[in-house]
């Protein structure tokens, strides 16, 4: 039920760290609000005040910095899929952002809500996973840089702690040969919550996999980085035997739930499916830089 | 397409409520409000079956700002009495319960109090304060579970009906129904080829985007006003009548603009308890449902399990023909069970058949009506079996429906002999579409199914006026869910010669025009353009009157022509013709306001056929069907407003599709609903479904002036047996089991397969 509710947009993160530690645990940010909207009119969450960060500009901007580049937590997934360089550079995260949603939701949505409303099946994190995005948070007690994948505590859950907010996330500069891909398996071609999702990043030299990263979503209460499944592809030709290998890698660190989006045989197999087909993807791409 | 000699029937102009809907303009059930109005909101039932000790209202009724609150005690207890309601039958005694719980709770979702207050968040804070002692009870959802011997009984008083001797022992089996023709054990014994199956469905929700919404206002002396979204406000004056004991003229029901309904709205919920605590407060009061209370509480189709079996000659002809269809009748009784026996194999000229049937209870929300009531579960099996009938014996599917297809002539299992059908004609326009002949894409499978609906006549009234500048109203009672009031003016424009710009159709409350049968049962253009029609020519009668008295002669001296009154020969005189306007502008001096009226009980609705083709994929890996091409074929009689035929038919795939895809309730192991929502309970989205191909086969109805068959409900029919079949084809697995979700269909290929799951 939507209560007397406080609204701010203040223009700078002390401002907005600030307000937020103040409300004692009452306090939202919005972003796009495509989440926490939906949230309130559900009664789910009925925050004191709300916070509106998209009149902060390092969180409502895209960077190219250091040979990387630089995304406002805040940044709508429109904007990210108009960014040429980015999609060039980075085309499994900004097809894994561009994937939430519809049209409409595209306009708000953003990936820093995205992460910070801590769905395990929340679809760019995989993508930010496999990526090695890192994530600059800042709050009362100053900023911090951390991996994107120690965010999520748990579904629905983050370990940012009290007024700390999601400024940025930085993506690191690439080397010849390297590309992303992003897959996940919903029942309906568009407007559904991922069953499972795949990142995969890789470096590909001569034919062989010089480095790779592999994020899977939906499987566990938090988004993995599938170490076991890096592995198995680094140093291959990612012929069969590696996918095998990776896919099995993938299978074995699901610790899906039985729920109303899929069973615990279906996702197990699918993370293994989509793995393959990701990677498969992310070499074709590899091949053409 | 259409008969040449039209004018205006088969042409395609925009719809008379088509800009107020495009603009934002039109009025749908939640935009009525009212000065002084309330909020009334329903607490609902948390257990799936419960038995209500007792309800204390104390606290809620002294929270500031309510103005009433309800339960079962307002409402008086009414007859064990039987009463028809659009497609189906229901019992008031069941319906006063499923407006407001009485004895039990039977769903989680089932009312079981409700509050007015001056704000909806006062409303829901009186909510909570309620306090219902519950016992709680052992439940059951499905419907086997449900017919076992061991299960919770949800009704002390069940008794099976259509079993001899009569059993001494209540159940959750309220009906057994028989439908024999010929000796199926004889047919059999002919059989050269016998194939045999048993199938399951899903129950699945008819997801009308609108939820149900009404307000209603009492007045101190008792005249009651309700706006509602409903596909039969007569209905809704009905129910409210019966239920609260008010004489139904003092009761006005005025139905909104509606955002689909499929069947779903032909029941009522809230109009009773929005008018009960209207009556108790003075006040006006507005109720509106969330999507969850949607899903949780209103009628979803039935699931159900049919067992099949089909004998043939080797020839491919059908020599005998069997099934036992169990429909989920959700807490009370009235199934769609008779249509389910009766449409199983309408399609097919079969000498023996035997068909039983068994209505069972179980705790689920009450089933409500969703386009071709139990057609789509038989149809699922009986195509299927057929097309494993085909397989076996090396035929195309088409050859195999155009040698046992039904034609005029053929005599149904459930009665009627068939008068003029399209059935042969719209297998033979599917064989020879465009489709049809193309090949079969690599990696792509083709199914093929075809289905029946009887379509429905009954009561409608009608009125024609015409204005003093000679534009004419056509006046009907039959809420527009499908393009219907186009079509009414194109019948009218047509048989009255003048434009359809000058024709306006509205649809008039209860109190303004005699009393109209449910927008159901595909009824519409057939009965209410049989009323439109009769009422038009009722006002040309009138208009030649009139132009005789101008002229001077007798009225048979005149006919009726292009729009005008013309002299029926030389011999009458020379006159210039009357138009509408000349007779309008006369009409003070020759006898007051032209009207026409009529009112009738349709006869004659004439059976629709449909014929479907899907061309489909199937990710292997995934289990996931893309649809590549669809066709839906079927026999339209004449398609008088030909973009709205169309877009029943694709309306009709989609739904289907997503019946055979996806759709399913899931409940947990307390019996409640894990997927209120159209996030989980997932319908087709746009992008699911390729542009889907109709061909419209105009088969005239001889029971109506211009050829008029329902056509809404046949082409749900069709598509679930049409994708499992492709889906069989495709793969090698037949699924007999309703969804074919990914998780589903991937799990029954690696079954089919160790292989693959092991890999
Ligand atoms: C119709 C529809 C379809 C959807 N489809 C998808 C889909 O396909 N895939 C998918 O993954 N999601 C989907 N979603 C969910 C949602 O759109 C995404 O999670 C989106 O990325 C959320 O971003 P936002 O900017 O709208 O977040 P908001 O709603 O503004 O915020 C989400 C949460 O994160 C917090 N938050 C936001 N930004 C920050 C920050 N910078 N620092 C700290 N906390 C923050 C908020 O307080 C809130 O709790 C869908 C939602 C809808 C309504």
């Amino acid at each position: 039920m939507m209560n007397d509710v406080r609204y701010m947009a203040p223009s700078t993160l002390d401002e907005a760290a600030g307000a937020l530690a103040a409300a004692n645990g009452a306090g939202r940010i919005l972003a796009g609000g495509t989440d926490l909207l939906v949230q309130m009119r559900a009664g789910v969450v009925s925050p004191g005040v709300i916070i509106d960060v998209k009149k902060i500009a390092e969180m409502t901007t895209i960077e190219a910095v250091g040979g990387g580049f630089r995304i406002g937590a805040a940044v709508s997934g429109a904007v990210v899929g108009e960014h040429a360089a980015l999609r060039q550079a980075w085309p499994g995260v900004v097809e894994a952002i561009n994937l939430i949603g519809s049209k409409q939701i595209q306009g708000r949505a953003s990936a820093g809500g995205n992460l910070c409303n801590a769905s395990p099946a929340a679809d760019s994190v995989p993508a930010l996973v496999a990526a090695a995005a890192t994530v600059t948070i800042h709050g009362p007690k100053g900023r911090r840089e951390v991996p994107v994948e120690k965010i999520h505590a748990g579904p629905g859950r983050t370990t940012l702690e009290r007024g700390e907010i999601v400024v940025s996330f930085t993506l690191p500069p690439r080397a010849p040969g390297s590309a992303d891909a992003y897959l996940r398996l919903i029942p309906r071609t568009e407007m559904d919550i991922a069953v499972v999702g795949c990142g995969v990043n890789l470096t590909v030299q001569g034919g062989t996999c010089t480095s790779a990263r592999v994020g899977l979503g939906a499987v566990a209460p938090t988004v993995l980085l599938v170490e076991d499944a890096a592995q198995a592809l680094i140093g291959s030709r990612l012929d069969d035997k590696a996918l095998d290998a990776a896919a099995a890698a993938c299978r074995a660190v699901c610790k899906p739930i039985n729920d109303k989006r899929g069973t615990i045989a279906y996702r197990t197999k699918i993370a293994g499916v989509l793995l393959k087909r990701a990677t498969a993807i992310a070499l074709e791409r590899a091949g053409r830089h | 397409m259409s008969n040449g000699s039209y004018k205006w029937i088969g042409t395609r102009p925009n719809r008379p409520d088509g800009a107020d809907k495009v603009t934002g303009r039109a009025r749908f059930g939640a935009d009525f409000n009212m000065p002084g109005q309330l909020i009334g909101k329903v607490l609902r039932s948390p257990h799936a079956h419960a038995r209500i000790r007792s309800i204390d209202t104390s606290a809620a009724a002294a929270l500031p700002g309510v103005k009433a609150v309800v339960t079962a005690q307002d409402f008086p207890d009414q007859p064990n009495v039987v009463v028809p309601t659009g497609e189906m039958q229901v019992n008031l005694r069941d319906v006063t319960r499923n407006v407001m719980a009485r004895e039990k709770a039977l769903y989680e979702g089932h009312a079981v109090a409700a509050v007015a207050a001056t704000t909806e968040a006062v409303a829901r804070q009186a909510l909570a304060l309620i306090k219902v002692d519950y016992e709680v009870l052992p439940h059951v959802i499905d419907v086997e579970a449900a017919m076992k011997d061991d299960a919770p009984v949800l009704h002390d008083h069940l008794i099976t009906e259509g079993v001899k001797p009569a059993p001494d022992k209540a159940s959750n089996i309220a009906k057994r129904m028989d439908n024999v023709k010929g000796d199926v054990e004889a047919g059999f014994r002919q059989a050269e080829v016998v194939i045999e199956r048993r199938y399951a469905t899903q129950p699945v929700h008819q997801g009308y985007i609108e939820p149900h919404a009404t307000l209603a206002s009492a007045a101190e002396d008792g005249q009651v006003q309700i706006w509602s979204t409903t596909q039969g406000h007569f209905q809704v004056r009905g129910f409210c009548s019966r239920l609260l004991g008010v004489e139904a003229s003092q009761i006005r029901v005025t139905p909104s603009e509606i955002g689909g309904g499929f069947g779903g709205k032909t029941v009522v919920y809230l109009e009773p308890v929005a008018m009960r605590l209207s009556q108790k407060t003075g006040k006006p009061v507005k109720m509106v449902m969330s999507r969850e209370e949607v899903f949780r509480a209103s009628g979803p189709a039935p699931g159900g399990t049919v067992a099949v079996k089909i004998g043939a000659r080797r020839d491919g002809r059908i020599v005998a023909a069997e099934c036992t269809v169990a429909l989920q009748a959700g807490a009370f009784p009235g199934s769609p069970l008779g249509p389910a026996c009766w449409t199983s194999f309408a399609c097919y000229d079969i000498d023996n058949i035997k068909v039983v049937g068994f209505d069972v209870v179980s705790n689920r929300p009450k089933v409500a009506a969703y386009r071709a009531p139990g057609a789509p579960i038989s149809a699922w099996a009986v195509e299927s079996t057929l097309d494993i009938l085909a397989q076996e014996l090396g035929m195309d599917p088409i050859d195999l429906r155009l040698k046992n297809a039904a034609k005029k002539g053929t005599k149904t299992s459930y009665g009627p002999t068939f008068d003029t059908i399209g059935f042969v004609e719209t297998l033979e326009a599917v064989k020879s579409s465009a489709h049809y002949r193309s090949p079969v894409k690599p990696g792509m499978a083709r199914g093929v199914a075809a289905g029946f609906w009887f379509n429905v006549g009954a009561d409608s009234s009608a009125a024609a006026h015409v204005a003093e500048d000679g534009t004419v109203t056509v006046i009907s009672g039959n809420p527009d869910i499908g393009g219907s009031r186009a079509s009414l003016a194109l019948m009218a424009a047509e048989e009255l010669g003048v434009d359809y710009d000058k024709v306006r159709p509205v649809i008039a409350d209860t109190s303004s025009i005699g009393f109209n049968f449910v927008t159901g049962g595909s009824r519409v253009t057939f009965a209410t353009g049989l009323a439109v029609v009769n009422s038009v020519k009722d006002m040309i009668r009138e208009l030649k009157v009139r132009a005789a008295k101008t002229w001077k002669v007798d009225p048979e001296a005149v006919v009726w022509e292009n729009g005008h009154a013309r002299p029926a020969g030389s011999n009458v005189g020379e006159f210039e013709p009357l138009s509408l306007a000349d007779l309008a502008a006369s009409a003070g001096r020759t006898g007051g306001p032209i009207n026409g009226h009529a009112q009738l009980n349709a006869q004659g609705a004439g059976p629709g056929f449909g014929v479907h083709v899907v061309d489909l994929a199937v990710d292997r890996d995934t289990g996931i069907v893309t649809i590549d091409r669809y066709t839906a074929a079927q026999d339209v009689g004449t398609a008088i407003h030909p973009s709205y035929v169309e877009g029943q038919l694709q309306g009709g795939v989609v739904q289907g599709v997503g019946w055979a895809l996806n759709e399913e309730y899931i409940y947990n192991a307390k019996g409640k609903l894990d997927n209120p929502g159209f996030l989980d309970y997932r319908m087709p989205v746009a992008s699911d479904l390729p542009m889907i191909e109709t061909i419209l086969v105009e088969v005239p109805n001889p029971h109506h002036p211009y050829g008029v068959r329902g056509v809404g409900e046949v082409p749900i029919v069709p598509p679930l047996a049409a994708v499992g079949n492709a889906v069989a084809r495709a793969t090698g697995v037949r699924m007999t089991d309703l969804p074919m979700s990914p998780p589903r269909l991937s799990a029954a290929l690696d079954a089919a397969t160790p292989r693959m799951a092991a890999e």
